[in-house]
Order: C-alpha cells, then structure tokens, then sequence
C-alpha cells in the first residue's frame, strides 16, 4: 500500500473513527501535539488512548472528554508534578469517568513489542511483589515451557490508529528519527493504521545506515507540520519548551481556565500553525 | 562551611554513596541532582542511564523531564526505551537504582500510585513508571524522600514497587533477582535494612540531628542500627558545585523558547 501524503485534519478525519484505540507516542520528545489537538477539534469521542506517559497532550483529551479508556505506566506532567484534567476524570469522573488499564514502562515496553511482531503477549520478569496484578486482570503469569520459571505475560498492545512525530520523511514515507526515540518505533509497528507527522519533507533521507526508522510502506499516511510536537521538542530544530510545561500545571489545575486555554488556543484555532500563532500572540502580549 | 538546605544536605549524602565506577539508573529531581553531583565531584567516570534510553549522559544542566534533549546530546549512546528496560536492566547491568515515592514503609516497598482505595482514591499519583522494574532488577536501590509520618507509614495504600514485602528473606525467596533498598536518604540521615529482619533502621544521622528528630519524622516506631554513623555536611566544593549545577539550570529552564512558527 502506498504512503499517502495528506494534510493533517485529512489523515485525523479518514483514519480517527470515535471509539477507536489510538496511540500517540514519543517518550518527552516528539510528542505529536498537533495531531493531538486535532483530534480535539474534530470532537472524536470514546477513544481508547495508549501511551506509556500520557503527558499534556492526553491531558488535554482526557479533559475535552474523548477518552473512555487510557492505557499507561506513568501519568504526570515531569518535573512538576500532577496531570490535574486526568487526576479530576479519576477521582470525580469529570467530565466523564476513565477506565485505567495501568503498567508499568517496562510492561508497556513489552506489550509493544509484541503488538509490533504480533506476538499474542510479552512476557517480561516483572511486577513481583506490586498489587498492579490485583487491579489490571491484563497482567497475568506465565510459565517457561523450559525452565518453568514464573514470568509476568501482558497482552500485546496492537492500536488501530499509531501517530507518531519524526523529523523528517522522504517523498516515498521513509521516516527518520534523531535523538530519544522512546517505544515509537514498536508502537508505529504495532498499528493497524500508522499515521507520521514531519518537521521536514525532504527529497532524500540523509546516508546513514541506520537513520531510517520506519520504511515507507509500513506508514500509511505522512503529513508535513513543522511544529508539530511542540510544547514538546524535535531534536535539532527547537526545544523543549520546560516553562510552558510549568505553567501548565496552573492553567489545568481548574476546570474552568482549562477550558478556557482549551477554547481560545485549539477550538479556536483553524490547525497547528495557527495554535503556535497564537501562544505566540500571547507570549508578545 | 556555610549553612546548607536539608535538599542540599540529602543530596550531598546520597552522592557520597556513589562510586566512580557505578552504573545508575535515575530518577528525575533529586535523585538526578545527586548522581550528577557525584560525577562533577568524585566520580568522572560514573554512568548515568535515564529511562528516556540515554547512556552515559553528561548534561551540563538538570533535565526538567526524563527525556530532555540535554540527555540525548551528552549521552554516549541512545537506545530504544523498550532496550533499556530489557537489555540493560532486566539484563542485570545496572549497579544502583534510584528511586522516590509518596510512601515507604518499614520494609522499604513504596507506593507511588493512589491514596486511599485504587478504584476511588482520594489522590491519584502519577503511578509506578520505571519504578517496579527497577525495584526488581537493580543490585541495589537507593530511595530518596523527605520524611514525615505521612510520608514514612505504618501500611501503604498500594504497593507499586517491592522493596522487602514482609522482611526476613521474604523477597529473595520470591525470586526477586536485585538487592532492594539498601539504602533509605532522607532529610534527617540514612535508614538501611537490618541484616535478619530487614526492617529499615536509622544507621546515619546528619551531624548535630538527635536521635529523637528521626524517630519523629518516621510513622513507625523506629529502631537503630547497633552502630549509628554520621554524615558530615556538605564540604565546600560539593555545596559550591551543586549550587552551580542548580544554578545553571534554573536559568536553563527559565530561558523563553522560540516556538516553532
């Protein structure tokens, strides 16, 4: 199947159905914001979100009400401390209650790797001794058939849609990475549906033997947005924004500023470039 | 010596604990603040290994987030997240673990889920991460916490990560391969797991903190160690060095980044 090319709200719109199991991945780095926040535009509803840190971009779906369900192993905002939209939807079902199926980093790592070599499970000698078992029937123990080991088994993790962030893809959909590359390698592999967004559409990958990290035809469609991991960062083009990470913690400790922030930043706002337009309006201000 | 923060103080300790020859897995804050403390001072040759899949990183300020692209550009290599935690750690190649939680009890397992019950907590915490791994696979852990009676309790809400469950050999004979949390730091001193029981006791105390301040500060009748040492505080270059790296990267994260327009 060829790559497609297509625009964002395109490739959210045909390949994003509500009620599906959606992964956006990038572990701190290249988290794909932008497609994200349009998600949030196009008012998907009842997905399932997978991401082992599920950060400020699943913060903010979780609080515009899309998710019925998160798969994760480590929920805050780093360095600073609580996600509050997804600490509300837990603790007072705001604004609609979230099912948690929880791991840990290396239970997701493995559940992963799996889904991407559609393997049944991963098995990993993990979680003795925690009660995470006791509340997610989706960690379970399993036996070596050699030695007879107890080993811990998750099931794989196959999502229908993957999005992912790259710093740049060729015209045929080769994408390459830079830099913390997370589980998005596994995760992409793991879809059904693997959508990359792009800083840069090149006309050739650099010559490195090992640059290409996902070949164009396990990528379904490439779509080009410069800036569309930020407030996360894209190695070698811009950084971590660490004091938009900071303020978050302000405007998404209450509901009504968060929506709000909410409003004015990505429902009021026609794709990524204008989202970036405006916080920079705001920054001048 | 001038006057130093119980921070300061914690940190210093537990980078004392570090040798030039440790392989580390860290944690965000503290913890990271410690080892590259250790590696400015005593230990150059120390590797640090974030989750994030950086190793051997030098960074020059401390990362907000564990996956800062400070780590990637001063590390030695950078691997897959899913590497990290099979390869290396699962694997047996990490020598010291380091980890924080929001409550510890007397046997050094930590909760760093939920308070009160799980389906309906009262707070949800960021939850385990790393944590239960590398609570199974390091050779040793390392746990830094600030302690209160609230912090240091009787019986955890929930367990996210094993340090000696019920004592007396109980996590060796579940098959758990590391060594647990050989070492407790926190504001007051050191607590290090009793040889038999393998219930925490005070072993350390900062110089000029009583005995009385520890056991306060601990929400479970405290013993101590037959041989109590102290810690001195920070000397001059180890507080000057610190103080420099948290300056440097206060500035660092203040800095206004250009947005990607």
């Amino acid at each position: 199947m060829n790559c497609l090319h297509l625009e964002l709200a395109d490739a959210i719109e045909r390949f994003v159905h509500d009620g599906a199991s959606v992964a956006l991945e990038g572990f701190t780095h290249l988290i794909p914001f932008a497609a994200g926040h349009e998600i949030i535009r196009q008012r998907k509803r009842d997905l399932h979100l997978i991401r082992m840190t599920p950060d400020l971009i699943y913060d903010q779906l979780i609080g515009m009400g899309c998710a019925r369900q998160l798969t994760f192993s480590w929920g805050g905002n780093p360095g600073v401390g609580s996600l509050h939209r997804l600490r509300d939807a837990v603790e007072h079902g705001w604004p609609r209650p979230l099912e948690l199926n929880e791991h840990s980093h290396a239970g997701m790592a493995a559940a992963f790797t799996a889904g991407a070599a559609r393997l049944p499970f991963g098995v990993l000698r993990g979680y003795i001794g925690t009660d995470l078992p006791a509340h997610n029937p989706n960690i379970r123990r399993v036996a070596c058939p050699f030695s007879g080991e107890e080993l811990a088994a998750v099931p794989a993790l196959n999502p229908d849609v993957t999005i992912v962030h790259a710093q740049r893809a060729d015209h045929a959909g080769n994408v390459a990475i830079d830099g913390i590359v997370g589980a998005a390698r596994e995760a992409a592999l793991a879809a059904k549906t693997l959508i990359v967004t792009v800083e840069e559409i090149v006309d050739a990958l650099p010559p490195a033997m090992n640059a290409i990290v996902l070949p164009h035809w396990t990528v379904r469609a490439v779509v080009h947005c410069r800036g569309g991991a930020y407030p996360s960062y894209a190695q070698g083009h811009y950084a971590r924004d660490n004091a938009f990470y900071q303020r978050w913690d302000t405007i998404a400790r209450d509901r009504d500023t968060f929506l709000a922030w909410m409003d004015h930043h990505v429902l009021g706002t026609r794709d990524h470039r204008a989202f970036l337009a405006s916080l920079q309006t705001e920054a001048a201000a | 010596m001038s006057a130093c923060t119980r921070d300061e103080w914690m940190t210093v300790a537990a980078a004392r604990l570090l040798g030039n020859d440790s392989v580390c897995f860290v944690g965000i804050g503290l913890p990271s603040a410690a080892c590259n403390l250790a590696r400015l001072t005593h230990a150059p040759e120390i590797v640090l290994i974030y989750e994030s899949g950086t190793i051997g990183t030098r960074p020059d300020v401390l990362p907000l987030s564990i996956g800062d692209g400070e780590l990637a550009e001063t590390a030695a290599c950078v691997v897959p997240l899913p590497e990290i935690f099979s390869f290396y750690l699962q694997a047996g190649r990490v020598d010291v673990g380091f980890l924080g939680a929001a409550q510890i009890d007397r046997f050094g397992n930590l909760n760093s889920t939920v308070i009160g019950p799980y389906e309906l907590p009262s707070t949800r915490l960021p939850g385990a991460g790393g944590a239960p791994e590398i609570a199974l696979h390091a050779r040793q852990v390392f746990v830094m916490a600030r302690a209160t009676p609230r912090s240091f309790v009787e019986q955890l809400d929930f367990r996210s990560s094993a340090g000696y469950l019920d004592g007396h050999g109980a996590r060796t004979r579940g098959g758990i391969p590391g060594g647990g949390p050989r070492a407790v730091i926190t504001d007051f001193g050191r607590l290090a797991p009793h040889p038999e029981s393998e219930e925490l006791q005070l072993v350390a105390l900062f110089e000029g903190i009583s005995v009385d301040e520890a056991r306060a500060a601990i929400g479970w009748p405290l013993l101590v160690a037959d041989r109590l040492d102290t810690i001195a505080p920070p000397s001059a270059h180890e507080l000057d060095t610190l103080r420099a790296l948290n300056a440097r990267t206060r500035e660092a994260h203040a800095r206004p980044v250009h947005i990607p327009l």
